[in-house]
């Protein structure tokens, strides 16, 4: 099996034209990042506001959570039979699916904002948008790119399976490898799928090093003896703790 | 009961064995595995990376991986199983160390004051108290594998994933919805039979919620 999988990687015409690895590779990127800019743009704000408000976060939650059970497959299927064959019906399917990460991202880390931060924005005179924007999105940004990354990966893998409803991508070669029972082609793309995932989640890793603000950022979070951590914790926790008596 | 030519029964034991079998047989593993990766910093830093790239590989590139790997042939369900199985390994092996991590210093020292011995430690004070949070994980992964066990009807196994591919091949939406509803209230029905567990195993949560 190996020595036809190297022979399948081998064929020249597997690097080139619109059905080789490459294209399909772009194809399946292409795809993710549509879905995933899409219900940014919807599931982000909301979630950001309802973190803000507080108001709505056990729906949202409840929402996030529901969704969690939809069957992708099923879901794919069902747009394509009721919306007709084409980019748009599966695409639709793939960012209802990376919605509900990408709101609960949004909405946990802003309502985890430090409550003493807020208060003292609150208390200079910050407007709430200014709140919202200057305070508490920035110290959600950590729970956002979690959510984002979560999302994306989800997103890649429905991708694959979308392969079956006619969608391109690096699904086509496991799905068309099956109907015509020929594995090294399931494993060749199985393999490029499986590597392209882990680069995804490796470079969106390493984004959220360069993106993410304050001391995290720094890396003192991971070394919660050092005395910048120290300081850091004993300045938050008691306006935290004194949170909790109210 | 039958229906769309099928025999729902059936793909309604397949579907809940097929998803649940993987989920507890997973919960097993990942106990002594995360025991393991809170004890030892070294094992953490092999467990938790290698779980988290076990758990990006898409579903449909693990359920071919398997038969090669393991020589098992394509058309069984074990590939299924076993791929649904290493998601809830890689899911709860952080779980089950960061639950043990919860557990307050000061309880686990008072534990070993009163004589508690290590095994007694564990079994009867650290993982009772980690219940929560476990069951917070093993609630994800449960949901998870009961939508993803329909991945399989791509490559022949059944389950209600059947209704879903076979009713888009027939054109025919309501076998997909059918598919589709089944699937969600077994996942809903096993996310509560979770809930209820980690209640019930944590009786003193409910006592202080209720004071």
């Amino acid at each position: 099996m190996l020595g036809r999988l190297v022979a399948w990687f081998s064929d020249p015409s597997r690097w080139s034209g619109s059905a080789g690895i490459p294209a399909r590779v772009l194809e399946h990127l292409g795809y993710t990042a549509l879905a995933v800019v899409i219900a940014a743009v919807i599931a982000l704000p909301i979630g950001a506001v309802i973190g803000h408000t507080r108001r709505g976060g056990l729906a949202v939650v409840g929402v996030a959570n529901g969704l969690r059970a939809l069957p992708e497959l099923g879901v794919l299927v069902l747009f394509v039979l009721l919306l007709g064959l084409g980019l748009l019906p599966p695409t639709l399917a793939l960012v209802l699916l990376a919605i509900p990460p990408l709101l609960a991202g949004a909405y946990s880390g802003v309502a985890g904002a430090d409550p003493g931060a807020v208060d003292a924005a609150r208390g200079i005179g910050m407007r709430e948008s200014q709140i919202l924007l200057q305070v508490e999105v920035p110290a959600a940004v950590p729970l956002v790119l979690a959510g984002l990354r979560f999302a994306t990966l989800q997103v890649i893998a429905t991708a694959t399976i979308a392969a079956y409803v006619g969608l391109g991508g690096l699904g086509r070669f496991i799905i068309d490898g099956f109907s015509v029972r020929d594995f090294p082609q399931m494993l060749g793309g199985a393999l490029v799928v499986a590597v392209l995932s882990i680069v995804v989640e490796l470079v969106l890793q390493l984004l959220g090093r360069f993106v993410t603000p304050g001391p995290e950022r720094l890396g003192m979070r991971r070394h919660p003896e050092g005395p910048a951590a120290e300081s850091l914790q004993s300045a938050s926790t008691p306006s935290s703790a004194e949170r909790h008596d109210r | 009961m039958r229906a769309f030519g099928y025999d729902l029964d059936t793909l309604v034991i397949a579907h809940v064995l097929l998803a649940l079998v993987p989920v507890v047989l997973g919960l097993l593993i990942a106990l002594p595995l995360g025991w393991w990766a809170h004890r030892s910093p070294g094992a953490r830093r092999v467990l938790v990376p290698l779980s988290g790239a076990l758990y990006t590989v898409p579903s449909l590139a693990l359920i071919v991986f398997i038969p090669v790997v393991l020589g098992t042939p394509i058309l069984s369900p074990v590939n299924v199983g076993l791929t649904l199985t290493i998601y809830t390994v890689a899911l709860l092996v952080r779980s089950v160390a960061e639950a043990l991590d919860a557990v307050p210093a000061s309880v686990t020292l008072a534990a070993l004051a009163v004589g508690y011995r290590p095994a007694g430690l564990l079994l009867g004070v650290q993982l009772p108290l980690a219940v929560p949070v476990l069951t917070a994980g093993l609630r994800v992964a449960s949901v998870s594998s009961f939508s993803l066990v329909t991945v399989g009807a791509l490559v022949g196994i059944d389950s209600l994933g059947t209704l879903m591919t076979d009713g888009f091949q027939q054109d025919y939406t309501a076998m997909v919805v059918t598919g589709i509803v089944g699937s969600i209230v077994l996942a809903f029905i096993f996310d509560a039979l979770w809930l209820a567990l980690g209640r019930a195993l944590t009786p003193w949560s409910r006592a202080r919620a209720g004071v």
